[in-house]
């Protein structure tokens, strides 16, 4: 199990690298800067000699590969830099981030665990019923949302009709808030996972060793427990770790609409600002989630089915 | 007085309770719940930091400039100081400084305040954005490039008497009423962590702020306009998207919203929404630039001036802005004091624009490039529905689509052949104005390379002049002469809109930008839902 964890954080590093690399190069191609992104509102002006010194006190003149050098060292210690924007350490700043956001994570992926694998799993047992059309046009009609007018409807479903929940904000942070835009957020991998509950559990329901263990007479309910729920689990793992991983990254819009103080509505600020620190930052972030998750999957992969060995 | 009243009525709309609420005794004590719609975030709270106007919108509680906007005089005003003399060649003023400003630790501002703020702005290896202001005054470049240590225009005579010289006949008001010049107490600024936990001389103390979500002040009690604010509280909360806003809005969730033109068709139509709209014309204009060094049909003023003439611009106001805009009528906005109210639109006359083009050499017309972007009221839904338009008089234009923050890069180094934009257009019309004079680099702002002799010796005079209101009628001849010239086409003043709940009351038409409420003004009556 070490020797797994220690290959998989070995990855990790020239991953996160390899991104940083990337978003230098995307950066460095992209036209404007963060001192034109100061007037991305069309409603301040900016003169040129500040944009001079501007530009001087933030390194912007510097060779890019000086810059990234830069970059990495500091990187390497843990000092992300200072944003552009805020002229604050970008730690600090995705230090108030996160949570919010591993808060909005978690619970949309809750959400779509206990919807969308009890949903597949039920379509399963009775393929072809009525509750197996409808979880699947359920879940056909998740995966084709959109999570911005999904969002909309919940709020003037839950907030403006039923009155039942605020439509918008963190509030102190606690559930009332955080309710819709999870399920917003969650209501993509909700369907995924209903289907792939599905395909899965009905994939192990046909396998030779379910009914070799229906042939001795084993009742109906423990074939499910012993066998069924437990293989079907490997896949349904993978994809709950992958889902889970890129939730971060997806909850940009969600962030936005619902006025949720996460890494995403941060990064999207950041790169309309052209705010490189900041979104080197975000993205570094929302990496390392990913890998740490998927880290995790791979672990839970050993437990779950002693025969999976990674060598 | 015929003026004010014409701008009272042109500039300045108010619908609903405006003059109800004024009649009104001030209830003390509620919360209001203001939105920040530009962005998903706050900048920063240190307002030297930021020249953004969504961070301003918070900086308008906190903290205090030497002047503020007096919007129901339609001008500047003294804020800091109970009184100024300037002296006869207009470059010393003397400020008394107010003797009952308290920052919120307690003490009270003097004159070293100012001056450490100022000299804090122009701190050379910050590039602090407003330098560009202060740098009016003598001695402020000095400090800047790092050769003095003190801003030598800058004199206490004791601890509320501040003389300030310049090194040119402006009104330094407009260059000390924003947010980038306001006054902070040394004390807090070195404690170094200021943008967390700033202190300021506005009439709201800071609570609490939540990065991507909201800040929360309390009242100042020691706030210096005496029973002011009204509010116990004040929240201003980010939603940066229009249909979420509008949401939360109908739900009653937030008191004030910034309306689109979509929404604004939609709150007008509904009988209990239009009581609670606030207009104004901000002081923006929205125009297409036309780089006259780009392509040789452009140097010609006949062909800039069919450009106009081919425009139906009243349609497009009225079909895709959903008369969210007032029709320009020059460069300058309806609320600066050189507009020209006698100033009548180019008409739509495609018949003229033709006679035009075909006088200046071009009767089959030509091709050029525009350059634009997404925005729903000065981008690519514009620009589509003007190139019909052009074909009818034989001009071909081509739309080129860019991300909104690159326009103004684009616009310094000249990329373009025409770009259409919304350009901030006040309160200063002679540094507007200066935007045209040729002797401004395109890095600062003459977009267009506008070269007119005339204009100039015009600009050249306004300066010199001492008596504002003669400067404002020199500056109305060269407004008037631009708008001849047609450097760009002259689309439309933005009409700012804010929709509000029955139960808020002293907003302010600030034409400087809407969101920016002088918040003691404010407050709310018995049924806001608020806590």
């Amino acid at each position: 199990m070490l020797i797994v964890l220690g290959r998989r954080l070995a990855n990790v590093i020239p991953t996160l690298l390899a991104v940083v690399a990337l978003v230098f190069l995307l950066f460095s191609v992209l036209p404007g800067s963060f001192i034109s992104g100061m007037n991305e509102d069309g409603r301040s002006t900016i003169d040129p000699a500040v944009m001079e010194r501007m530009r001087k006190e933030m390194g912007l003149d510097d060779p890019l590969v000086e810059r990234f050098a830069k970059y990495v060292a500091a990187t390497a210690t843990g000092d992300l830099g200072t944003s552009f924007r805020t002229r604050e350490p970008v730690t600090k700043m995705l230090a108030v981030r996160i949570w919010p956001s591993l808060k909005l994570v978690l619970a949309a992926m809750t959400f779509a665990i206990l919807v969308g694998v009890t949903l597949g799993f039920l379509a399963a047992l009775k393929p072809g019923s009525l509750i197996d059309t409808a979880a699947m046009v359920g879940a056909i009609s998740g995966l084709s949302l959109s999570q911005f007018w999904f969002g909309l409807m919940l709020m003037y479903l839950f907030a403006l009709k039923l009155q039942w929940l605020p439509s918008f904000g963190y509030g102190d942070g606690g559930l009332r808030n955080l309710i819709l835009p999870a399920i917003a957020l969650g209501v993509g991998p909700m369907a995924l996972l209903a289907r792939t509950t599905r395909a899965a559990v009905l994939d192990v329901l046909n396998a030779d060793f379910v009914r070799t263990a229906r042939s001795k007479g084993m009742s109906e309910r423990r074939v499910v427990e012993w066998h069924v729920l437990r293989n079907a689990l490997v896949l349904v793992i993978t994809i709950v770790g992958l889902q889970f991983g890129s939730l971060m990254g997806q909850a940009v819009v969600v962030e936005k609409l619902f006025a949720w103080p996460g890494v995403g509505s941060l990064m999207v600020d950041s790169v309309f600002q052209r705010d490189m620190p900041t979104v080197q930052g975000c993205i570094l972030m929302i990496v390392l989630f990913f890998l740490v998750i998927n880290t995790l999957v791979d672990i839970a992969y050993v437990v779950i089915d002693p025969r999976i060995r990674y060598r | 007085m015929r003026k004010l009243a014409w701008l009272a009525v042109a500039a300045i709309a108010v619908i609903g309770a405006g003059a109800a609420n004024a009649q009104q005794t001030p209830r003390k004590g509620g919360t209001l719940r203001m939105t920040a719609p530009y962005a998903a975030s706050f900048g920063s709270l240190d307002p030297h930091v930021t020249p953004r106007a969504q961070d301003d919108i918070v900086g308008k509680a906190l903290q205090r400039s030497l002047y503020n906007w007096d919007t129901a005089a339609n001008k500047l005003t003294l804020e800091l100081a109970k009184s100024v003399t300037a002296s006869a060649d207009g470059l010393t003023y003397t400020y008394k400084l107010r003797d009952d400003a308290f920052f919120h630790n307690g003490r009270k501002m003097t004159a070293d305040d100012v001056i450490f703020s100022f000299t804090r702005i122009m701190d050379g290896s910050k590039g602090y954005p407003g330098a560009r202001y202060v740098r009016l005054i003598k001695g402020a470049v000095d400090v800047e490039k790092g050769t003095a240590k003190e801003i030598s225009g800058l004199k206490k005579i004791d601890d509320y008497t501040l003389e300030m010289t310049i090194t040119d006949r402006v009104d330094p008001g407009y260059y000390f009423f924003g947010g980038s010049t306001a006054i902070l107490p040394k004390e807090e600024v070195e404690k170094g962590n200021y943008a967390s936990n700033p202190v300021g001389l506005g009439p709201f103390k800071f609570k609490e702020h939540i990065p991507g979500s909201r800040v929360v002040m309390d009242r100042f009690d020691k706030f210096y306009k005496t029973g002011q604010p009204y509010l116990d509280k004040l929240e201003v909360l980010i939603m940066a998207e229009a249909a979420a806003r509008d949401v939360a809005f109908r739900n009653k969730e937030i008191d004030t919203s910034i309306l689109g033109p979509a929404q604004y068709v939609a709150y007008r139509a509904d009988p209990q929404l239009s009581k609670g709209i606030l207009e104004v014309a901000e002081m923006f204009t929205r125009s297409t630039h036309i780089n006259l060094n780009s392509i040789k049909p452009f140097q010609d003023k006949r062909v800039r001036q069919a450009i106009n003439y081919a425009i139906d611009s009243n349609l497009i106001i009225s079909r895709l802005v959903k008369d969210k805009a007032y029709r320009a009528t020059s460069w300058l906005p309806p609320s600066s004091a050189a507009f020209d109210k006698t100033m009548k639109p180019y008409p739509y006359d495609p018949e003229k624009a033709k006679k035009l083009l075909a006088e200046a050499g071009y009767p089959n017309g030509f091709e050029f490039e525009w350059t634009t972007s997404q925005n729903e009221s000065w981008g690519l839904p514009i620009v589509e529905a003007v190139i019909p338009m052009l074909a009818r008089v034989g001009i071909k234009a081509k739309p080129k689509l860019v991300e909104v923050t690159v326009l103004t890069e684009i616009l310094m180094k000249g990329d373009h052949q025409t770009l259409i934009a919304s350009s901030l257009t006040g309160p200063d019309s002679l540094a507007t104005l200066r935007c045209y004079y040729s002797r401004t680099p395109r890095t600062a702002c003459n977009y267009t390379g506008f070269n007119n002799a005339d204009f100039d010796k015009l600009l050249d005079d306004a300066a010199q002049e001492g008596d504002m209101a003669k400067r404002d009628e020199i500056l109305k001849k060269a407004n008037n002469l631009l708008y001849e010239e047609a450097p760009v086409w002259f689309f439309n003043y933005n009409k700012a809109v804010l929709a509000f709940q029955p139960w808020v009351h002293g907003l302010q038409p600030n034409p400087t930008e809407i969101t920016h409420q002088y918040p003691e003004n404010i407050w709310v009556d018995a049924s806001s839902p608020a806590k």
